[in-house]
């Protein structure tokens, strides 16, 4: 390969201050990112569908925030005029008439849609092989799984085929396919941003984010679409607060506790965590081991709940509209839809659907005990590194046990970022870590995760 | 005959469809019936669309308590709205939203001439897409998805199916009082369904059989009366059979008067309702409630006891008055303008009521009033000419003034038609007959 750096391989903090200073054109670094597209898309199969239009709207839009710069969307975003699949046949031809708020706001900040890339169809896992479009690669290692459910995404910023993704979250989608592809992946607080016009998956934990190179990225990003929304009746209506502020804070002081610390299994990430996580302390955090709830529950929270709220939202897809019938749905939807069905059913829903939400509350309460103690927590993101292709068609409960780490937090709406703490020198695959806070404490995750990153070694685009 | 005696238990749950400009959870019209088109009033919500979000039309909530409250319930301070799932081609989303154990308003009544109609609860949901269906397909025309429609359930304490038809027709009449719904039911803007079981009538009081006919669909307070009671002599019939009629939905056919099955509902639907995960719930202070309560005009109850007390009016007639608003605010102004023009209030309504008078409720009051008293303009007179009048008749007719004076004051009447001759004039017959008294006293 060729070692010569390209213009798609900045950060976009890095093409922002390029096309402000004129070291960098916006038309050299479409070529680029054109020609990296050419080469490497349908090989890792990431972008479903393509914006032929993007690089005209990125000329046009040079005297906006974003300059016009180009960002990766996961396809359960609804966009006006291109079509928006959820990875699913059902909605091969569907083209929405309407534009989700955050495409919206992404877009009038001068943000380029410069493709909809591939997930888990509907959303529902952790791998991206359940896309009804063919899996999508790790550009890390394309014999691995980029992880999911936004794993297009998170394999679009690994790959350099943009400066930035779009990702939505329910439990893991962003944070887990972001360590899996050792990037950086910021899910907000469960009602920072508006779900409008996001394909919904578990309405209750449904919440858009950011996959990008770096924290500071991630928050460039996020502050143009965060905030309150007329049209999404969950969305916090306080203004948010400007992300990159929190970018370069001291961290002295802060508390910060190690959850999950003695699972068993995650031995070595975790002793690999507790050494990096050393950094902090140098920088006058600090570091514990801290007592959470057992997660193994939180997978089972989640897997009621999500599935409840999936066998009604999917409801829709009835076959009267949309042109493609019920059996167009892949494996895992019909037995997502199935078993909520069942949870919700009389006589049943005593003991699944509401005994979730009963010990979805001991989470939050577990939580608001733990964040008495301390400022932020910090876990590995996943149980360990990428899975091979292949390897989430031999568990149903695959994405479950990948994302254990991060349900708990999802249940409860806290703010989580993974940053990668890991890189193995064969395999080239990555760990991340999973830092959260509590409710609408962005500004928490964000000064820790942003510290790590700046001090370790393992951000691939700042250690170049 | 049957064999037996029965007793009706029956129960109603009525839906309205309220007039709010825009939809239920989303800003579209709410005119389905002034449509021009099928489909115009549409939008990703309306229409189900994926990745689109409801939004609670507060005015709609708002109405519904007020419906709570002039039906006496019990209001929630906390409240929720819930997915009810089931498919049906007019349910763009696979389930509609609706609310399940916690409804806005609960606990009410209504009383009629046959006694108290308990209400079970009141609640908000929005209604479905109409369907239109032609012989080998069926069109889908959305503008009535989403429209607010509110549900009034009452408890089984419907006694005959002429006190079903009277709760109806009140009910409508406090809706429209309360300009919060047209309530018209040839369009379907109100539909009402019966739930129908027989009891015998040694059963305790508080017995409810063990199946239940609904019958569904009803588009007319007469037709609901017609279904009841055809139901009441089908369910006979086979009770003295000694069978036990189907648990199932029924319709009505006004052809022939008669209920049809529809379908059977041996096994009860689950509709799987959970908490809509895209609304968060609702919650009042006792003060919003107030503020509320404060809105609701006075209702026609109300209304006609206070116009019969103010002028005094028999209750009978003043209920004929306020069968609407419009009526109750014309004739209140006509018995105002009445009073002040000293015309006897119970003569002018009912010269309107009988149509001596022609007027619209449109009309100016005043101007009625006007043509009222052109109508029975009293000629103008001269008392001292009527007195010496009156003098002469008595002279004429000595023989009954001394019949009167011994005590046979029936002779008066006599007097009064003679003193009224002789005047040959539109004169109050009150005032002839108190010259009359006077002079006979003297």
């Amino acid at each position: 390969m060729d070692n010569k750096m390209t213009f798609n391989q900045l950060t976009l903090k890095e093409a922002l201050d390029g096309l402000a200073d004129a070291s960098l054109t916006i038309e050299e670094l479409y070529r680029d990112l054109n020609l990296a597209i050419k080469e490497k898309n349908q090989f890792y199969n990431i972008y479903l569908n393509l914006n032929d239009q993007a690089e005209q709207q990125a000329v046009l839009a040079q005297d906006t925030q974003l300059k016009g710069l180009p960002i990766a969307v996961k396809d359960n975003f609804c966009t006006k005029n291109l079509p928006t699949t959820a990875s699913s046949r059902i909605l091969e031809n569907f083209i929405p008439q309407y534009e989700s708020t955050v495409t919206d706001r992404l877009q009038k900040a001068g943000g380029v849609i410069i493709g909809k890339t591939n997930l888990d169809a509907w959303a529902h896992g952790s791998s991206t092989e359940t896309s009804d479009f063919g899996p999508t690669l790790n550009p890390r290692n394309p014999q691995h799984l980029p992880g999911g459910s936004s794993g297009g995404s998170a394999a679009a910023v690994a790959a350099d085929l943009c400066l930035a993704a779009i990702g939505s979250e329910t439990a893991g989608s962003i944070r887990q396919p972001a360590a899996w592809c050792g990037t950086v992946g910021l899910k907000p607080s469960y009602g920072r941003v508006s779900r409008f016009g996001v394909i919904a998956m578990a309405s209750s934990t449904d919440s858009p984010g950011v996959i990008a190179k770096t924290v500071e990225d991630t928050c460039l990003v996020l502050d143009t679409f965060a905030g309150p929304d007329p049209r999404d009746a969950t969305c916090k209506p306080e203004v948010a607060p400007k992300f990159t502020s929190f970018l370069d804070q001291d961290i002295k002081g802060l508390k910060i506790g190690m959850i999950y610390h003695d699972l068993k299994g995650l031995e070595e990430t975790n002793e690999k965590l507790a050494q990096e996580l050393a950094i902090l302390s140098q920088l006058g955090a600090r570091v514990e081991k801290a007592e959470a709830l057992d997660p193994h529950y939180a997978i089972g929270v989640y897997t009621v709940v999500q599935r409840a709220e999936v066998s009604s939202n999917l409801a829709r897809f009835d076959g009267v509209r949309y042109g493609k019938d019920r059996s167009f749905f892949g494996d895992e939807a019909k037995r997502r839809i199935m078993l909520g069905t069942f949870t919700l059913s009389k006589g049943y829903s005593e003991q699944y659907y509401n005994l979730a939400q009963k010990v979805r509350t001991l989470y939050l309460n577990d939580f608001a005990k733990l964040f008495k103690k301390y400022d932020v927590l910090v876990s590995p993101s996943s149980p360990g590194f990428a899975k091979k292709l292949g390897a989430s068609a031999s568990s149903p409960m695959f994405g479950e046990l990948e994302d254990m780490l991060l349900e708990a937090s999802s249940v409860s709406g806290l703010p989580g970022i993974n940053v990668p703490y890991y890189q193995n020198p064969d395999s080239q695959l990555f760990l991340g870590a999973n830092f959260i806070a509590p409710m609408w404490r962005e500004d928490l995750v964000i000064k820790v995760a942003d510290a790590f990153e700046k001090n370790s070694k393992w951000n691939t685009w700042r250690n170049r | 005959m049957p064999k037996n005696n029965y007793q009706l238990v029956c129960g109603l749950e009525i839906h309205a469809e309220l007039k709010t400009d825009s939809k239920m959870f989303c800003a579209c019209k709410n005119d389905p019936f002034g449509a021009q088109q099928p489909n115009i009033y549409t939008c990703p919500v309306c229409l189900g669309m994926p990745g689109a979000l409801p939004l609670a039309n507060r005015k709609a909530i708002d109405w519904t308590i007020k419906i709570g409250l002039a039906l006496n319930c019990q209001i929630n301070l906390f409240s929720k709205f819930d997915r009810k799932n089931y498919f049906y081609p007019d349910l763009p989303k696979g389930y509609q939203i609706s609310q399940y154990d916690i409804p806005f308003c609960h606990d009410g009544f209504l009383d009629t001439s046959q006694g108290r109609v308990r209400i079970h609860r009141v609640h908000l949901e929005e209604d479905t897409a109409k369907l239109i269906h032609h012989n080998h397909y069926t069109l889908i025309d959305f503008n009535r998805s989403g429209v607010p429609l509110v549900e009034i359930v009452t408890e089984t304490d419907i006694k005959n199916a002429k006190q079903a038809k009277e709760f109806g027709q009140k009910l409508r009449q406090i809706l429209r009082y309360l300009e919060v719904a047209d309530c018209d039911m040839e369009k379907g803007g109100m539909r009402l369904e019966a739930n129908i079981s027989l009891k015998k009538e040694s059963d305790a009081a508080d017995y409810l059989p063990d199946y239940k006919v609904e019958c569904k669909n009803i588009n007319s307070f007469r037709f609901m009366e017609m279904a009841i009671n055809y139901e009441m002599q089908r369910q006979a019939q086979l009770l003295d059979n000694g069978q036990v009629p189907i648990q199932e939905t029924r319709g009505f056919n006004a052809a022939t008067a008669q209920t049809f099955s529809q379908r059977s509902k041996e096994a009860a639907e689950d509709y799987r309702y959970f908490p809509d995960p895209d609304l968060p719930p609702i919650e009042f202070s006792p003060e919003d409630i107030e503020q509320i309560r404060q809105s609701i005009p006075e209702l026609p109850e109300q209304y006609a006891a206070r116009l019969s007390h103010q002028y005094q009016l028999s209750l009978a007639l003043t209920e004929r008055l306020v069968k609407n608003k419009q009526r109750a605010k014309f004739f209140e102004q006509i018995l105002i303008l009445a009073k002040e023009a000293k015309i006897d209030g119970k003569k002018i309504v009912n010269a309107l009521l009988n149509k001596k008078i022609d007027y619209q409720l449109t009309d100016e009051p005043k101007d009625v009033i006007n043509k009222y008293q052109q109508a029975n303009k009293v000629e103008a007179i001269d008392q001292a000419l009527i007195e010496k009048q009156i003098q002469a008749v008595l002279q004429e007719n000595s023989a009954a003034v001394k019949k009167y004076q011994a005590g046979k004051t029936e002779v008066l009447a006599f007097l009064i038609g003679q003193s009224m001759r002789k005047i040959a004039k539109k004169v109050d017959a009150n005032l002839v007959k108190n010259i009359l008294l006077d002079q006979l006293k003297n």
